[in-house]
């Protein structure tokens, strides 16, 4: 039950914020901060608890399961199930969501309350994608989700926020639909195959479909979870919606929604079409490798600072796809941390790019210079979040590249040694970064107040947590763990219908 | 006829009795209250009425009329639509004519025939019905006769009508000189086995002929100016009940002579919902008011139902249906929010978008409303149109009709961009003066209850499938045995 209660505080908790946002100016965001904390204590409640004796079985290691019929006609349910990644993307789905109140306060001016229920809507339907295990449940909290995110990017963003607004619909909402048409197709093949009608998840694991079938069905997932990911071809809607949503939303679907393509590939395409994935792997993972150069490059090549930071996005999920399609332990164990310390490191850069154009009006990075001496302590949280970003040792974005890239060169050393490049491009993005915007001659006709309280607390704990993963990474890969060998025990060993046959 | 027969057909003679009442009421007396209450009971009463006739069905009633359950439940989801045009009407007639009175008698006139053709169970019946439909609805297009506008709606529309009456006629005599009867039951029988070129050209003129009405692409030309100089409700009439009716009328038809055996006119109307998909969202995204952008938005749903009917199976039958339900509800509720907001000037057909500019704001009701309808129709979750959208989806890919899915999938992408635009503006921030509109207490409370149906069901839609299913009764089940 307590899947279902996750969800539900935050539908019942974005009612409420609306609700009272005339009482006071920050009523709501107290509401939505209230909402967002409890979900994150039952979350924490359950990593220190049932997750860590969660037992691999023959289906994973879910150590949550609820299920109630809700349209028996197609044999629907609503199945919602936790294992220990699931629980991992939620954590972090929460953690993003408090900060992302936080760094609005003072942002956000107009229609304070439906901004509140719009972002807790979003994170209802995140955690609905990353707790469905009924394929019709998932495709509905997949689109489910994309609503309150388009209203978040087209009334609260920059100037061309409509566009972007659209764009980002438009490209989500479409490849959800080629997956849900691929979804249907599995459904039906399995129900002339057994003569059941179910579109339940452990059901539909060894349906036994033709080698042209399996791989058109799969392209019809991997449409939508490429597009969301996004990897190289499909990327054209992140910057622009990256870099006209507000800093809430630029967060969000940063830290949060790019990683549920990522969440689609490892839970679905592999379990479901383990032989049409590793056909499909060295295209995915060189579209991997393509995505880490190419966004790196972009990034070099910007002059808005948001764009720049999107970019590395398109870099950094590269990693993360390489790392799914090798599909050993050790390169899944790092695209997870990678989409951790991503989501941690880059949601930092771009609160950062809010802070800073909420007090300069401007992203425009020849515009700007010489802020550190004007304000130290966000200097150095630029700084720190910058070579964060870049991959320095002890911090957690150098233990996802490490482990993606031993794990790759296992599967594929040529492209492995490819994507090494990456590092170094991402190193030059990085330190350009810094040099720009905090060195350099000082600006004195720009007023520019260093970080208050408030914000230096909610950069503050994003640091902390990215050192944690890059001094302790045991912690997370521990939880991780049974999942990810679950997973696998999947793809390797062929369950009950006889895949092969 | 037996008294059973006339207990089957009791809700079409309820409405037909309250049209007689109607008029007589505005002989006694010219009062609008008292012509639209009297309506509202009729289609009550005829609602009440299909209890009654439920348990006498299936009878065939005379040769020209089958009432089974497939035939209750379309009448009943024309009865609840024409219920809710009336209560939209009202507020706008009485601010826009002195003599309202004669609308609710055409409107129930209208009904009759829409009743009439979801029952049918041959040509001559069809035809009737269509004719009684579409003469009640020349006079309601031009109904408030307050301009040229709407006369020239009405003008377009009796033309081409005349038209497709023409080819239907033309299409049911070459098929009747063909296989020598007019009852759908018996042409199953008698349909010779092999592809006769009469037979397919008479089919195919009989579908250009409904394709007129159906304005599917491409024999939609009249639809936007019709959509747009029409009276509002009106147009909501013509958009939902008019061609729910003739859809129903056309899967019985199809699936009762085995029509899907002609492959050439499948193929065709295959065709047909791709062009009706592709060009009705095409056109939809080109047009500045909001009348004529739901008019070609109707068009590309037609397609899409066209999609659902191609399957011709058990599972057609029952998307088409269900498609239906949404699509009925949801047209009904965008049409009545257009009507609410309608203006009453001398360009009171047109509709801009500026109309709409920072409506949530103002009315967030109202726009929360209009929201739903528009994603709704856009296919999106928690609404009905997302469950209707996978029904349809789940037809097609149940007969591998990639072809068709791979359209409707271009075509909703191409659909999200004009309604979201819609969506967007509402939710801007309000520039300049602007006036609220208190809707009427009727619309307000259709628009209520068509919003909880279209959300509610969205999210817990079994008791619509539910009822959906109940609507397929046995006799469907000899459609679906294979033609010869």
């Amino acid at each position: 039950m307590i899947a279902l209660w996750l969800i539900v505080i935050m539908l019942v908790g974005g009612i409420a914020a609306w609700l009272v946002a005339p009482l006071h100016r920050h009523a709501s965001a107290w509401v939505a901060i209230a909402a967002l904390a409890t979900d994150f204590a039952l979350a924490l409640g359950l990593a220190v608890g049932p997750a860590r004796t969660a037992a691999v079985t023959r289906i994973g290691a879910f150590f949550v399961n609820v299920a109630f019929p809700w349209i028996p006609r197609f044999g629907i349910s609503f199945h919602l199930a936790m294992d220990g990644l699931s629980l991992v993307m939620i954590l972090l789905t929460l953690f993003l969501g408090l900060v992302s109140v936080l760094v609005s306060w003072r942002e956000i001016t107009e229609r304070i309350g439906f901004f509140h229920f719009n972002l807790l809507w979003t994170m209802a339907g995140v955690l609905g994608v990353f707790l469905a295990v009924d394929l019709f449940l998932f495709a509905f909290f997949w689109e489910v989700m994309l609503v309150p995110m388009y209203f978040i990017i087209a009334l609260w963003g920059h100037e061309h926020r409509i566009v972007a607004a659209i764009k980002f619909f438009i490209f989500t909402q479409v490849s959800g639909l080629i997956m849900m048409v691929a979804i249907v197709g599995l459904v039906l093949a399995h129900w002339r195959a057994t003569g059941t009608l179910t579109f339940d998840y452990f059901a539909l694991l060894g349906t036994p479909l033709s080698r042209s079938a399996a791989t058109w069905l799969m392209l019809g997932f991997l449409a939508a979870f490429l597009v969301k990911l996004p990897a190289v071809p499909f990327h054209t809607w992140l910057p622009d919606a990256h870099t006209e949503a507000p800093t809430a939303g630029s967060v969000i679907l940063a830290g949060v929604l790019l990683k549920t393509g990522a969440y689609g590939l490892l839970r679905f395409v592999f379990p479901l079409f383990p032989d049409a994935a590793f056909r499909f792997a060295p295209i995915a993972m060189a579209l991997g490798v393509v995505g880490i150069l190419y966004g790196a490059v972009q990034a070099f090549g910007q002059t808005d600072l948001k764009r720049l930071v999107a970019y590395t996005s398109v870099s950094h999920l590269g990693f993360v796809l390489l790392g799914v399609f090798a599909w050993n332990e050790l390169a899944l164990q790092g695209a997870v941390t990678q989409m951790i310390a991503h989501g941690l490191s880059t949601g930092a850069l771009f609160a950062l790019a809010g802070l800073l154009q909420e007090r300069i009006h401007t992203r425009e990075m020849p515009r700007m210079g010489g802020f550190w001496a004007m304000a130290p302590r966000m200097g150095a949280m630029g700084l720190f979040f910058a070579i964060a970003s870049l991959g320095l040792p002890g911090l957690g974005n150098f233990i996802g590249e490490f482990l993606v890239l031993l794990g790759a060169y296992q599967a594929n050393a040529w492209l492995a040694a490819i994507a090494a490049f990456g590092l170094v491009a991402s190193a030059a993005y990085a330190l350009l970064l810094v040099q720009r915007v905090f060195h350099g001659p000082r600006r004195p006709e720009l007023a520019l107040p260093d970080l208050a309280p408030r914000e230096l607390a909610v950069l503050g704990a994003m640091l902390v947590f990215l050192v944690w993963i890059g001094v302790y990474p045991q912690s997370l890969v521990d939880t991780v763990r049974p999942a990810i060998l679950g997973m696998q025990h999947l793809v390797v060993s062929p369950p009950l219908l006889g895949r092969r046959g | 006829m037996s008294p059973a027969d006339f207990t089957a057909l009791s809700p079409i003679l309820c409405v037909a009795g309250t049209a007689v009442g109607v008029m007589l009421s505005i002989a006694v007396r010219r009062h609008h209250g008292v012509a639209c209450g009297l309506t509202v009971l009729g289609l009550l009463a005829a609602l009440a009425a299909l209890r009654w006739a439920l348990p006498e069905v299936p009878v065939q009633v005379t040769p020209l009329f089958t009432v089974d359950r497939y035939a209750l439940f379309y009448i009943g989801l024309i009865l609840a639509t024409t219920l809710g045009v009336v209560l939209f009407s009202h507020g706008y007639l009485a601010q826009r004519t002195d003599r309202p009175e004669e609308y609710y008698l055409l409107l129930l006139l209208a009904t009759v025939g829409a009743c009439a053709l979801v029952a049918a169970s041959q040509f001559a019946s069809f035809f009737l019905g269509l004719e009684l439909l579409s003469m009640a609805l020349f006079a309601l297009i031009a109904y408030p006769e307050s301009g040229r506008v709407p006369v020239e709606a009405a003008l377009k529309y009796l033309i081409l009508a005349g038209a497709a009456s023409a080819f239907l006629l033309f299409g049911m005599a070459l098929i009747y000189a063909q296989l020598g009867t007019l009852a759908f039951a018996a042409m199953r029988a008698v349909a010779p086995s092999a592809g006769s070129p009469l037979m397919d050209l008479g089919l195919s003129m009989v579908l250009i002929g409904v394709g007129f009405k159906l304005a599917i692409v491409p024999f939609h030309m009249w639809t936007p100016d019709v959509y747009q100089g029409a009276p509002a409700p009106v147009t909501a009439y013509v958009a939902t009940v008019s061609k729910g009716a003739l859809f129903a009328l056309l899967l019985r038809y199809f699936l009762q002579t085995a029509a899907g055996s002609a492959i050439p006119v499948v193929t065709g109307l295959g065709w047909i919902a791709v062009a009706s998909m592709l060009a009705g969202n095409w056109l939809a995204l080109l047009q500045p008011d909001v009348k004529r952008v739901l008019a070609y938005s109707s068009i590309a749903h037609l397609g899409y139902l066209l999609v659902a009917f191609l399957a011709l199976g058990a599972l057609a039958i029952e998307a088409v249906t269900f498609y239906l339900v949404f699509y009925l509800a949801t047209m009904l509720a965008a049409f009545g929010i257009v009507t609410v907001l309608s203006g009453t000037g001398a360009d009171a057909g047109k509709q801009g978008l500026e109309a709409y500019h920072g409506l949530f704001w103002r009315q967030p009701w109202l726009a929360a409303s209009f929201t739903v309808v528009l994603l709704a129709l856009a296919g999106i979750p928690l609404t009905l149109g997302f469950l209707a959208k996978f029904y349809v989806i789940v037809a097609a890919a149940d007969r591998a009709s990639w072809g068709l899915i791979g359209a409707l999938v271009v075509g909703s992408a191409i659909g999200l961009y004009y309604y979201l635009r819609i969506v967007v503006v509402m939710y801007r921030e309000p520039v300049g003066a602007q006036t609220v509109v208190v809707p009427p207490w009727p619309a307000r409370l259709a628009l209520i209850a068509l919003t909880v149906f279209l959300v509610g069901f969205g999210i817990y839609p079994r008791p619509v499938i539910g009822l959906v299913q109940a609507a397929i009764g046995p006799e469907q089940a000899v459609w679906l045995v294979p033609g010869r």
